[in-house]
């Protein structure tokens, strides 16, 4: 395997980006915490690579949410809404105090992503469509001669879904190259552990087979987001890269913990302990 | 009773004794489970649905089929078509609209002994949003050959509801709720297929499903006091519906209100209509979800927000008393 050694710039950029991974994440916990509901762990879990993606990787205007050219993202497991959400306030869509209104009456920041938001490309909630929509954006791409690049993330327990492995099967049919999906393995569904409930196994291997490029790396370095993304450009087909994540990562009583899969910290000393986990690097 | 305050936020719905529909179903559950006939299934959301309370006692016939609500009713199906008594549980959202053709083919065509009971209908999903809550599940269920709806006004109702599809045979859904609704009856009272006299009165008929028979009664009460006399019916039957009960209404009242935690469309309203228009013509008006999807919001604020209250039934009460006099 290629080794990817980056620049010195790249190195300062990936300090400032784990920065702001951590401002995602502390608004995570401000957005759950206040809405007194909402999905922290696979928010936290998928934090580092949304960040990434929106503040290294893609094309994309605050100013001009709706632009023809810029890069799609579809956040198929989109309950993770609030790590989307903070995302995109961080990049300038919309006013950080807004996320304050998330999953109140009148708020358009709904518990599950919808594209009425600036800067949210596709609407999402039940599981194992979102990889389809991408599909469909990516086909547009190609019809419309356009080179914009359509990136989308799955969860593993999603991955349970029939439609996942529909999406698979035509991802790769039509060899769409500009086709760069996340899978958050982060082990945990909403009962409980992936692997006790419906096991899955070496995913890796499954999309392989599937005909996708398949890579894993660890979904808390940006080291290796970094690295991968450049690896994705050289390589034919649909992408698929297996993120190795911690549901809940930055906040000791979430990581790992299945209960924390859609309940915010419970009280104000959990809250306050959650933000101060996440600035000092728990 | 409380008279005069017709909005469930804030000092209606916590002055009301309130239950849980979902615990009195994994309870109820609990108790079939003596019979090793009976099967669950859930897809990932048996902590939500409180099939766990099952599992806990019978994990030999428990089967978490993951996030695959699909494949849980093509198994279903098959467990039953093998003898089993099968309940097949999720948010009512993926259950029917998910797994629509798998319920339809597999369920329903083939006339399997499958009872799908679904939690977390309508808007009282609360914070979720629109992509988990469902206003048009009742309307698929209802269209559906050999499928029998069900919708009850409380947990006693649902506990007694789930204990009649388990003696009978065949397909049947059960719509509840997430929220702890309330409570509307002091004993047994369930009969399948038949609608329940809740309030005799003489100038409208309320006929009331689920979440807002009890709205109906509180409406009812307040409009006492006004003069205005309601009968209300609590039509837990969704399907086979009671239409000699709705004819009677329609005949001694003359002008009826439906109101239900589901669309205008294909819902209660929709069925009620159909009866009286072909039974005995008299004015409809229907309380329900007018053609929109939902939005996040606490599950109580959500419900004033849409008219979905006493004080929605009051007003279609008064509408219908000036169109008709
Ligand atoms: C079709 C469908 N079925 C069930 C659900 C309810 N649900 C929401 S999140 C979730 C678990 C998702 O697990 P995973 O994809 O691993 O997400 P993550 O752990 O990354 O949060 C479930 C079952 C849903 N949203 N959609």
């Amino acid at each position: 395997m290629k080794q990817y050694i980056g620049t010195v710039q790249e190195a300062l950029d990936i300090v400032h980006i784990k920065e702001k991974a951590k401002e995602v994440r502390k608004l995570i916990i401000r957005m759950t915490y206040e809405a007194k509901s909402g999905h922290p762990g696979g928010s936290l879990s998928a934090a580092d690579i949304l960040t990434y993606l929106y503040f290294r990787e893609m094309n994309v205007d605050p100013r001009n949410p709706d632009w023809a050219d810029r890069d799609r993202f579809v956040l198929s497991k989109g309950h993770a809404s609030p790590g989307l959400y903070a995302v995109l306030a961080l990049k300038g869509f919309f006013p950080i105090d807004h996320l304050m209104t998330f999953r109140k009456l009148g708020s358009d920041l709904q518990g599950h992503v919808t594209r009425h938001v600036p800067g949210v490309d596709m609407t999402a909630g039940s599981l194992g469509q979102g990889l389809g929509n991408a599909i469909g954006m990516a086909l547009a791409a190609r019809l419309d001669g356009k080179s914009y690049r359509v990136f989308a993330m799955i969860g593993d327990g999603e991955s349970n879904e029939g439609s996942i492995w529909e999406a698979a099967l035509s991802a790769n049919h039509w060899k769409l190259s500009n086709l760069i999906v996340f899978l958050d393995r982060n082990m945990i569904q909403l009962d409980g552990f992936t692997e006790s409930i419906l096991a899955l196994g070496d995913l890796e291997e499954k999309f392989r087979y599937f005909g996708w490029a398949t890579r894993t790396i660890d979904g808390h370095s940006m080291e290796e987001i970094a690295e991968v993304l450049d690896w994705a450009k050289y390589q034919n087909g649909p992408k698929m890269i297996i993120a190795k994540t911690v549901k809940g990562k930055g906040v000791s009583f979430m990581e790992n913990n299945p209960d924390y899969h859609g309940k915010p910290p419970p009280d104000e000393k959990k809250f306050e302990q959650a933000l101060k986990e996440i600035e000092e690097g728990f | 009773m409380v008279t005069g305050n017709l909005t469930w936020l804030p000092n209606l719905i916590n002055s009301v004794e309130r239950k849980s529909q979902r615990e009195a179903y994994g309870n109820a559950l609990e108790k079939l489970g003596v019979d090793r006939n009976v099967v669950v299934l859930d897809a990932d959301l048996s902590t939500s649905t409180h099939t766990t309370i099952f599992q806990k006692k019978y994990p030999d016939r428990f089967f978490n089929m993951g996030i695959s609500e699909n494949n849980m009713m093509a198994v279903a199906s098959g467990l039953a078509n093998s003898g089993k008594n099968v309940f097949a549980s999720s948010f009512a959202v993926f259950a029917t609209g998910r797994s629509y053709d798998f319920v339809r083919q597999s369920v329903c065509y083939a006339d399997s002994n499958v009872k799908i009971v679904a939690t977390h209908a309508g808007l009282t999903v609360g914070e979720d949003g629109a992509t988990h809550q469902i206003i048009e599940d009742m309307g698929l269920m209802t269209g559906l050959p050999n499928m029998k709806v069900l919708c009850p006004a409380d947990a006693m109702e649902t506990e007694e509801i789930i204990g009649y599809i388990y003696e009978n045979r065949g397909p049947f859904y059960v719509r509840l709720s997430r929220e702890k609704i309330p409570v509307v009856h002091k004993e047994k009272s369930f009969t399948f297929g038949k609608s329940e006299l809740l309030r005799d009165g003489s100038d409208v008929t309320v006929i009331a499903t689920g979440i807002l028979v009890s709205a109906a009664l509180i409406a009812s009460d307040y409009l006492k006091s006004k003069g205005i006399s309601v009968k209300v019916l609590n039509m837990a039957t969704i399907k086979p519906i009671d239409r000699e009960g709705i004819l009677k209404a329609a005949r001694e009242t003359g002008r009826i209100v439906t109101a239900e935690e589901h669309s205008i469309y294909n819902g209660l309203g929709s069925r009620v209509s159909e009866v009286v228009a072909e039974g005995y013509p008299v004015t409809v008006y229907r309380l329900g979800v007018n053609d929109v999807f939902g939005e996040s919001g606490k599950a109580w604020e959500l419900m004033d927000a849409y008219g979905l209250n006493p004080l929605g039934i009051v007003k279609k009460v008064e509408e219908i008393m000036v169109a008709r006099s």
